[in-house]
């Protein structure tokens, strides 16, 4: 039986490599990915403290999380791809306009 | 043997992140999170939460991941991989602040969590019940209104998806 | 998880099975390039292929001997990695899908029931879809990688076709999740196993067959055959998304895409015909000849279905792409949302 502690050291790495990605990296998607990184590190202390608790209510909150994701990054990538269209790169460093 | 998987699935789950977050080609990123993915959809059936494990395959390594690549390939972003990670100054300063969270997470972990009462469903009895009738009857039941908040939810993000994503008519510039 | 007190016979039962399993994969592969060409002869009233041993039987033999022998090519520009990659990610989701299809009636030698099915997951459906959700990355990282303007368009068309078509065949499932109310398949198949009003066999295509005719049509979507083919249109795309591919990678794509033909065919018997089941027979009262009625019964339909996937592939014309993600999100979803609700209210009704 693994500690519940080992999956929240894992999560927390995760979650602070997420937040690595989005403050270095300048490429949008990549930022976005690593939303994504950061939102399933926390989905994986749900689920693990889930167990732990006795309770059910910590991979219903996943189930939701996930819908909110793919949500999400349907109209996220939808604004990725107009910014694109728009200014022909998705480096955040040169969408520096708040008018299109 | 649950130790031996768990520590084969957190060892590709954090070397495929750090590789995610290094690579400068999105595609090669897109795909080390997708094996990020799969680790945790191991590990969550570790945790015996099988429904969430094969889930998460289905909604993050199926559908949003493949978006991801759809949106890759529609923008075919080759000069991209040419330009620098990041400013040396912002990988440095970046770098400090994900540390200190990072520290700060341990702290959390370490010291710990009191548990004053245990919930109504132990392990044994999810399995018992089963994953998916388990979720199911607590979705359907006390769940109900945050459930039907999710499909709005869901519905905004096809109907936002579709205007933001169209191209403009001529006439509306 | 904890599998500890898994004796040595079972590790060796269930890694026969899964050696039978792929084994007649691979073989029904080899039949099934066959049949195609001969087939195709017979509707466009000409021969096939029948030089090569007796009715052309060994054509599949001199195939492979050729894709062996043939010279590799990977384009210089190619990504090296995803490209050798992707062949790989078509083979293997195919491959494990018929793990969860029970493909013939439990068995039972000196005193030990073995099922005849790879492994019995209690998410046995969501597993396939799992898989069927995976089965698109090669298609589109093949066309990626090979950096070339035909296979990223045939790339492109089959990751929105799939992602498309996916939606309505999980919603068309649902109404069989319904009527079961469970996600193993072997409770699926032996839910199907009596009598519907003592005359019709329980099968779920009297009980869906509008959820039937979704399934079918998104199953020929997600396999990429004709009418929706269009990720590989030749007289559009060249080869679609494998143009660029040749030798035993070439060989990989096709064995991938016959064997999610195979895939789908069963999971077509075991959903919706009943799977193992032979009607107005009890299989459990007959011991070893009923095991083996089953295992006839699921070939046999099984067989028909790869058979209705040749037949359609040499009558229909190819729809127009347009046409296709209309057809996919204007047509088959409502109707499978309808679907879902006509079940729901018979159901509460009964």
């Amino acid at each position: 039986m693994v500690p519940v502690n080992y999956y929240l050291i894992v999560a927390a790495i995760l979650f602070a490599l997420g937040v690595l990605g989005v403050l270095i990296r300048r490429n949008a998607l990549i930022i976005f990915m690593s939303i994504e990184l950061m939102l399933n590190a926390v989905n994986l202390t749900f689920v693990a403290l889930a167990r732990h608790l006795h309770s059910i209510d910590g991979q219903i909150f996943v189930f939701f999380i996930m819908t909110v994701a793919a949500a999400e990054v349907a109209v996220g990538l939808a604004i990725i791809i107009s910014v694109f269209r728009l200014k022909g790169t998705i480096h955040v460093d040169e969408i520096n306009l708040l008018r299109g | 043997m649950v130790t031996i998987f768990f520590f084969i699935f957190a060892v590709t789950a954090l070397v495929s992140a750090v590789l995610m977050i290094t690579y400068k080609n999105p595609v090669y990123s897109a795909l080390f999170l997708i094996l990020t993915f799969f680790s945790l959809a191991g590990m969550y059936f570790l945790l015996e939460a099988q429904f969430i494990a094969i889930v998460q395959i289905i909604v993050y390594a199926g559908a949003i991941m493949v978006l991801f690549l759809f949106v890759m390939m529609l923008l075919n972003l080759r000069q991209e991989t040419r330009l620098p990670i990041g400013r040396p100054f912002q990988v440095a300063l970046g770098s400090i602040f994900a540390l200190i969270l990072l520290i700060q997470l341990f702290f959390i972990v370490k010291v710990g969590l009191t548990v004053s009462k245990f919930g109504a469903f132990p392990p044994e009895k999810i399995n018992k019940i089963g994953s998916v009738q388990v979720i199911g009857g607590e979705l359907f039941t006390n769940y109900l209104f945050p459930f039907e908040a999710a499909s709005i939810l869901l519905l905004v993000g096809i109907i936002g998806a579709i205007i933001l994503g169209r191209k403009k008519l001529p006439n509306e510039m | 998880m904890e599998q500890a007190g898994y004796a040595f016979v079972d590790i060796l039962i269930v890694l026969a099975k899964v050696i039978v399993v792929i084994g007649i994969n691979l073989l029904m592969v080899m039949i099934l390039t066959l049949g195609e060409r001969r087939i195709a002869g017979f509707i466009q009233d000409r021969y096939g292929p029948n030089r090569v041993g007796p009715q052309g039987m060994l054509q599949p033999v001199a195939d492979g001997v050729k894709f062996f022998f043939k010279e590799e090519v990977i384009p210089s520009k190619a990504e090296k990695v995803i490209y050798v990659l992707a062949p790989a990610l078509v083979l293997g989701p195919a491959l494990l899908t018929f793990a969860v299809i029970p493909f013939g009636g439990p068995l039972s030698v000196v005193g030990k029931e073995i099922q005849l099915q790879i492994a019995e997951l209690n998410v046995g459906i969501l597993y396939i879809f799992a898989l069927l959700s995976l089965s698109v990355y090669g298609l589109v990282l093949g066309g990626w990688a090979s950096n070339s303007k035909y296979p990223l368009m045939g790339g492109l068309r089959s990751a929105a076709q799939m992602v498309s078509y996916e939606i309505s065949m999980g919603l068309a499932v649902i109404g069989i999740i319904m009527i079961t109310g469970s996600l193993r398949l072997s409770d699926v198949v032996m839910h199907q196993n009596e009598l519907l009003f003592g005359f019709l066999p329980h099968w779920n295509i009297f009980l869906q067959p509008l959820g039937f005719i979704i399934f079918i049509v998104a199953a020929y979507a997600e396999t990429n055959r004709v009418p929706f083919d269009l990720p590989e249109a030749e007289p559009e795309l060249v080869g679609g998304y494998h143009t660029e591919y040749s030798s035993m990678k070439f060989a990989s794509f096709m064995m991938g895409e016959y064997i999610a033909l195979i895939t789908s065919s069963a999971l077509m018997t075991t959903l919706y015909f009943g799977g193992w089941d032979f009607p107005y027979v009890d299989e459990s009262s007959l011991g070893i000849w009923g095991v083996l009625l089953s295992i006839i019964a699921f070939a046999v339909k099984t067989g028909f279905f790869l058979f209705l996937y040749l037949w359609v592939r040499w009558t229909l014309p190819r729809f127009r792409y347009d046409q296709l993600m209309g057809l996919g999100w204007k047509v088959m979803i409502p109707l499978a949302l309808f679907n879902i609700i006509i079940t729901g209210v018979v159901m509460s009704l009964l």
